[in-house]
């Protein structure tokens, strides 16, 4: 199978090569792009970018296999991702996350089996002052209760 | 300008926008500069006032920029640290969700001062929304002739590039942002040649953290006396300080460089919530090695707090209360440095992953009470031997954690 991004997506990445002195420096955004269309970047899509940047194919498996944030295969529709680093920990993530694992019924960093919602635990959201805190599609949330939780949930399924 | 309009974080919330900072005098610094100093003078104004760096380290700004060679034809660049990755650290958002202009006035001051033309925001993969409005921002900016070509009608040129990273703490670290920015893994290099010789695409570059950047605008528009009188003659200017954790408010306080961590906690941040005693306090980030209780009179500057054995770092301040056990604060310290090491030299990849293995040990109740030794030894034989500070900043707060609170960990391992 080969891959294409759409056209406009392919605006998009043109126009984030453009201002860097090197092509291939555009490697992140160029990924990211890719990712926030496809929700994830599979070996098609990285030959794609290897030659869209002049780049050896190993340069971008090197660079998508290092950052945390980039997927190479799918994830769920939406992804929860709560904080258990420090202030987050002192401010009861860890119950937070159990609760959430519960409600959704997965395991640790697991998506849900009709592949709605993934479940991560990440490092510090430098958002400490609203601990314990999650984002949801990148949307900052905090301090989260357990009835805070749950209703963030259930945001979510009204919105499918 | 007013004492409040130089504030770096601004009361009012709709303070980030274009026309909101012109009302506050914004820009006219940025215009001072370019129409009617020398770099030169840019440079000794911003040493002068004794500006250290934002990031953790603590350099000094002008002496940074001051470093970098003014002869050869090689284009020069400047980036701006926006990763942000230090836990208990939230103080660069706040600039950039309330204050982008700031943030880019400083950069305008900065280029101009070094005579770079081409400048990268290294922003945090998880601040990608945030990152959004720095670009709107840099459109407003643009559109009025403020970046971009012949800036207030001069012959100085300044492209802004906004760079989002993809998660990974340790491109925060300067040189392994270099890599990110060259869209590479983020492996740090080894020093020297320093990045303000060699740096970004081999081009002389200089380095600074957003609040460092923040800070120029009044440096130059007010005056670089007036800039110390607000914090210490060779620490200028007031800081960030956030204050999460066991604190009943916790935020982000803008203060005088200087002002003792107790009076911050205490009074400020409003001490431990009802029935809540403080058992320890991260007075920098969460590389920064822990403070007793006993230890809190310490004036937050540079200086005094590496005489008291820690670092200011970020000024993130993380109070830890009596009920939390000192384990649960070492697991998650020790999981996160093992989880963020790039993995580049031995004794950080192997110590903070042993660390993690032995700490996990004595958190599941399997542990012995050589394992305190044996934490400490690791960490001991990452100090000073790592290509990059990750090093140091995984294995100074370890040290600090088994050696302060040995007593309550020899009874978590015999339990
Ligand atoms: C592991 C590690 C992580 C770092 N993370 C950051 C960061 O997120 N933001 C930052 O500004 N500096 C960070 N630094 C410090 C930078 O290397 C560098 O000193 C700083 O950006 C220089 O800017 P300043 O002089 O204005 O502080 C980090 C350093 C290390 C060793
Ligand atoms: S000290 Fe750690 S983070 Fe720094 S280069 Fe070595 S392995 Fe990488
Ligand atoms: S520790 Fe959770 S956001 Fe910083």
């Amino acid at each position: 199978m080969s891959y294409a991004p759409s056209a406009a997506t392919l605006k998009k990445i043109e126009g984030m090569i453009a201002p860097y002195p090197e092509k291939s420096a555009a490697l992140l955004p160029v990924l990211r792009a890719i990712q926030e269309e496809s929700g994830c970047v599979l070996p098609e899509a990285e030959a794609w970018v290897a030659a869209k940047l002049g780049i050896r194919p190993i340069r971008v498996r090197e660079v998508l296999s290092f950052y945390t944030m980039f997927r190479r295969k799918p994830a769920g529709k939406t992804t929860i991702q709560v904080c258990r680093n420090l202030s987050c920990t002192l401010a009861g993530a860890e119950d937070i996350i159990g609760f959430l694992r519960e409600k959704l019924h997965i395991g640790p960093d697991g998506t849900t089996p009709d592949g709605r919602i993934t479940l991560e635990t990440v490092e510090c959201l430098g958002n400490c002052d609203h601990a314990p805190c999650l984002q949801i599609d990148g949307v900052d949330h905090g301090p989260v209760t357990r009835d805070g939780a749950a209703a963030l949930l259930e945001e979510l399924r009204a919105h499918e | 300008m007013s004492e409040d309009d130089v504030r770096l974080i601004p009361a009012d919330d709709s303070s980030w926008r274009f026309e909101a900072y012109l009302r506050r005098g914004g820009y006219e610094a940025a215009r001072k500069a370019v129409t009617s100093m020398a770099p030169q003078d840019v440079i000794a104004e911003v040493r002068r006032a004794g500006l250290r760096g934002r990031g953790g380290a603590g350099f000094p700004a002008g002496l940074k920029w001051s470093f970098v060679p003014q002869c050869g034809t090689a284009p020069k660049y400047l980036c701006v640290n926006a990763d942000e990755g230090e836990p208990g650290t939230f103080k660069d958002r706040a600039i950039l969700v309330r204050n982008p202009h700031q943030l880019l006035e400083g950069m305008i001051i900065a280029a101009f001062g070094v005579g770079i033309r081409k400048a990268f925001i290294y922003v945090r993969g998880e601040y990608a929304r945030i990152a959004r409005r720095l670009e709107e921002a840099l459109a407003e900016a643009r559109e009025r002739g403020f970046l971009g070509r012949g800036i207030f009608g001069s012959d100085f040129d300044l492209e802004v590039i906004v760079h989002v990273g993809a998660g990974a703490y340790i491109c925060g670290e300067e040189t392994a942002l270099l890599e990110s920015v060259e869209g590479r893994r983020g492996q740090p290099r080894f020093k020297p040649p320093f990045p303000a010789v060699v740096g970004l695409f081999r081009s002389p570059t200089v380095i600074n953290n957003v609040e460092t950047l923040a800070n120029i605008p009044s440096i130059i528009g007010c005056g670089a006396d007036w800039f110390t009188a607000r914090g210490l003659p060779k620490d200028g200017g007031t800081r960030l300080f956030g204050v999460s954790g066991a604190v009943r408010r916790p935020g982000l306080y803008e203060l005088p460089m200087g002002t003792p961590l107790r009076t911050i906690v205490e009074t400020h941040a409003g001490g431990p919530p009802e029935g809540v005693a403080i058992k320890a306090v991260v007075p920098g980030g969460l590389s920064a090695p822990v403070l007793r209780p006993d230890e809190l009179d310490v004036p937050m500057d540079f200086d005094s707090l590496a005489k008291a054995g820690s670092m200011l770092g970020t000024a993130g301040i993380v109070v830890i209360g009596d009920r939390t056990p000192i384990i649960e604060v070492l697991k998650v310290t020790a999981r996160f440095y093992a989880h963020e090491s790039c993995g580049q030299c031995t004794p950080c990849r192997i110590g903070t992953s042993w660390i993690h293995k032995t700490v996990t040990r004595i958190g599941e109740g399997q542990g012995r009470l050589s394992d305190l030794d044996l934490i400490l030894r690791l960490a001991e034989g990452m100090k000073g031997r790592t290509l990059c500070p990750m090093g140091d900043a995984a294995a100074l707060p370890i040290h600090a954690l088994v050696s302060k609170f040995r007593d309550e960990l020899e009874q978590a391992v015999s339990r």
